[in-house]
C-alpha cells in the first residue's frame, strides 16, 4: 500500500500576507516597514507602533541572529514524524523583525548558542517556500542591512 | 481593600483520569465541597466567576453552569486569561462585592483533558506550524533556552524544581503523580522538546476546584469556620507572542507582584510559603526572580542555595503543584495556599502568616498574583 505522507499544516494565505509568501517563492524574504520607521513581521494591516496603514514591503538582507531555539524529539503531528529530531528557532533579522523558523545545515561544527549570526536559506517545502536559517559560516560575509 | 475580603471555603475533586465526568459535573462537585467548607447554602451565591474549560470553549459557559447549579446570579461571567484566570477572577469577585454588584461569589474551574481531548496542548501554532511548531511545551522551552544562554541556567537547576515538586506530591495522598524523582533520573531522562524532558512538563488532569469569596464581615456574620484574608492581588500582561517579545526572559510577575505586594503592604521577605504556577519548570524559576526573591538571572542557583523544599528558605508548591499534584491550571495552588494559612495543609509549613500564590497563562502572556494571610 502506498504510503501517503501527512502534510505539514500550511500557512493561511490572506490578502495581508500574500506578498510575503509570494516573495519567498521568488527568492526574497520581505518585512513590513511603516512610514514612522517601525518594522515588523508577521504581516498585519496596521503598524503596531503608530497604527497607520502607511507601510511598504521591504526586502531583508537575510542576515539574522539566533534569539533562541528548541529541538523536537517528539512528533506532535504525523507530518513531522520522519523529521525528528528537528530544530525550531526564533531569529531576529538584522533589520529588526523576528520570526519563527528552522535551523538547517546543522552539520556545522559550532554548537548553537544564543545571539550567534545566521544566514537565510530559502527552501522549497511542497507548494510553499520557507525562510529557514543556517549558522553563518566564518567565510560568509555579513551583508549590509539597508537603512 | 486589604484584608476586607476572604476566601471562605475551598473545594476540589479528585484529580487524574475521571472518565465520563463532564466539566459541569466536576464544577458542581467542587462548588458543593466549597460551600460545605464555608458552611453556607447554595441560594446565598449571587456571583459566579468561571474559568472556561481549556480543552473546549463553549459560549455562555458560566450561564450554562449557573443553570446546572439552579442559580440565577446577579453577576455571571467567564474569563479568558488562560492560567491566570482563577486568581484574576478571585480579585474581580472581591472588587464586585466591594462595589455592591454581588454579595457572595463562587470562583471555579473544571476540565477533563485527560479522559477527553488533550488536543489543546498539542495544537499547531498558527502559520508557524509549517516549521513544526506544535504544542504548549515548545514556547516555554524557547524561553528556557534563552534564559540558559543569557544567565547560565542549567538543566540541573530546572531539575531541582521537578524533584522538589515530586517529593511534595509523593507525600500528598490527593496528588495525581505520587512517584519521587531523583535529580539523576531527571538528568538521564530522554529529551522531549529540549531543553525539556517530560519531567519539566505539567500533568494533564481531569478535575475541578472552587472557592467561595465574601467580605470578612459577612464571614463573621455567617460564622464561617476558617476564613482566609485576601491581602493583595495584581495582574500583568504582555501582548507580544514569544517570538515577538523584546525581553523573552522576564515574566509579567514583575507587574502583578508589584501591585499585589503594594496592596498587601508586604515584601518577598514577609512570605512564609509560596504556591508558584509550575506548568513547566522554567516558569517558577523566572517567577521567583521577577517577584524579587533573588536577583534577575539567579533563579537557577536559588533553587539549590536557598531551597524550595519544606526545610528550604522558601517552601514552594507544598502539594506538588502542576508537576505532581494536578495539571489543573491554578486553582489548586490557591486552595493549597488557603490550607497553609489555615495551618491545615498536608505538608504544613510551621507558623505560616503570609502565603504568595501565582497564576500565569498563555506562554507567559498573563500573570496574576494573590497574597493570602492571617
Amino acid at each position: 500500500m502506498e504510503h501517503i505522507k501527512a502534510a505539514l499544516p500550511q500557512p493561511q494565505i490572506t490578502s495581508v500576507n500574500q506578498t510575503y509568501w509570494d516573495s519567498l517563492k521568488a527568492g526574497d524574504l520581505m518585512f513590513q516597514q511603516c512610514a514612522c520607521g517601525h518594522r515588523w513581521l508577521p504581516a498585519r494591516t496596521e503598524c503596531p507602533s503608530c497604527l497607520a496603514r502607511d507601510w511598504q514591503w521591504k526586502k531583508a538582507t537575510g542576515d539574522a541572529r539566533l534569539v533562541t531555539w528548541v529541538v523536537y524529539h517528539h512528533a506532535y503531528h504525523p507530518s513531522v514524524a520522519d523529521r525528528l529530531p528537528y530544530t525550531v528557532a526564533v531569529v531576529e533579522l538584522a533589520e529588526g523583525p523576528r520570526l519563527v523558523t528552522n535551523i538547517v545545515e546543522q552539520d556545522h561544527p559550532e554548537p548553537l548558542r544564543v545571539d550567534m549570526p545566521l544566514a537565510l536559506r530559502i527552501e522549497v517545502e511542497g507548494d510553499t517556500s520557507l525562510p529557514r536559517f543556517a549558522v553563518r559560516p566564518p567565510g560568509e560575509a555579513e551583508t549590509m542591512a539597508p537603512h | 481593600m486589604r484584608g476586607k475580603y476572604v476566601i471562605a471555603g475551598v473545594g476540589e475533586t479528585r484529580f487524574g483520569s475521571l472518565p465520563g465526568r463532564s466539566t459541569y459535573s466536576l464544577n458542581i462537585e467542587a462548588i458543593s465541597l466549597a460551600l460545605g467548607d464555608a458552611g453556607i447554602e447554595k441560594p446565598l451565591i449571587d456571583g459566579l466567576f468561571v474559568k472556561y474549560p481549556t480543552s473546549q470553549f463553549e459560549p455562555l459557559y458560566a450561564h450554562r453552569l449557573a443553570e446546572a447549579l439552579g442559580l440565577q446570579p446577579r453577576v455571571a461571567m467567564v474569563s479568558d486569561q488562560a492560567g491566570a484566570s482563577n486568581i484574576s477572577l478571585i480579585s474581580l469577585a472581591a472588587m464586585s462585592i466591594e462595589n455592591g454588584q454581588c454579595d457572595i461569589a463562587v470562583v471555579c474551574f473544571a476540565d477533563n483533558p485527560k479522559s477527553g481531548s488533550r488536543a489543546a496542548y498539542a495544537r499547531p501554532r498558527g502559520d508557524d506550524a509549517i516549521f513544526g511548531l506544535f504544542g504548549t511545551a515548545a514556547g516555554y522551552a524557547l524561553i528556557a533556552q534563552r534564559h540558559m544562554g543569557q544567565y547560565g541556567t542549567t538543566r540541573s537547576h530546572l531539575g531541582e524544581i521537578a524533584v522538589a515538586a515530586r517529593e511534595h506530591g509523593a507525600k500528598n495522598p490527593s496528588a495525581q503523580l505520587r512517584k519521587r524523582l531523583s535529580l539523576d533520573d531527571y538528568m538521564a531522562e530522554a529529551p522531549l522538546v529540549s531543553p525539556f524532558c517530560r519531567h519539566d512538563c505539567a500533568l494533564v488532569s481531569d478535575g475541578g476546584a472552587a472557592v467561595v469569596v465574601m467580605s470578612a464581615a459577612r464571614a463573621r456574620q455567617l460564622q464561617v469556620r476558617a476564613p482566609v484574608a485576601i491581602l493583595g492581588f495584581g495582574q500583568g500582561h504582555t501582548a507580544w507572542d514569544v517570538a515577538q517579545r523584546p525581553d523573552m526572559t522576564t515574566t509579567q510577575a514583575v507587574a502583578s507582584g508589584a501591585t499585589a505586594f503594594r496592596m498587601a503592604g508586604l515584601h518577598p521577605r514577609d512570605i512564609d510559603v509560596a504556591q508558584i504556577y509550575d506548568c513547566f519548570t522554567i516558569t517558577p524559576l523566572m517567577t521567583l526572580e521577577d517577584y524579587g526573591f533573588c536577583a534577575k538571572g539567579s533563579g537557577g542557583p536559588f533553587m539549590h542555595d536557598i531551597g524550595i523544599g519544606l526545610d528550604g528558605g522558601l517552601p514552594m508548591n507544598t502539594s506538588g503543584g502542576l508537576l505532581s499534584a494536578t495539571g489543573m491550571p491554578g486553582m489548586q495552588l490557591v486552595i493549597e495556599g488557603v490550607r497553609q494559612v489555615r495551618q491545615e495543609a498536608n505538608l504544613q509549613v510551621p507558623s505560616v502568616r503570609n502565603c504568595l500564590v501565582s497564576n500565569q497563562g498563555g506562554t507567559m502572556h498573563t500573570h496574576s498574583t494573590l497574597i493570602l494571610g492571617t
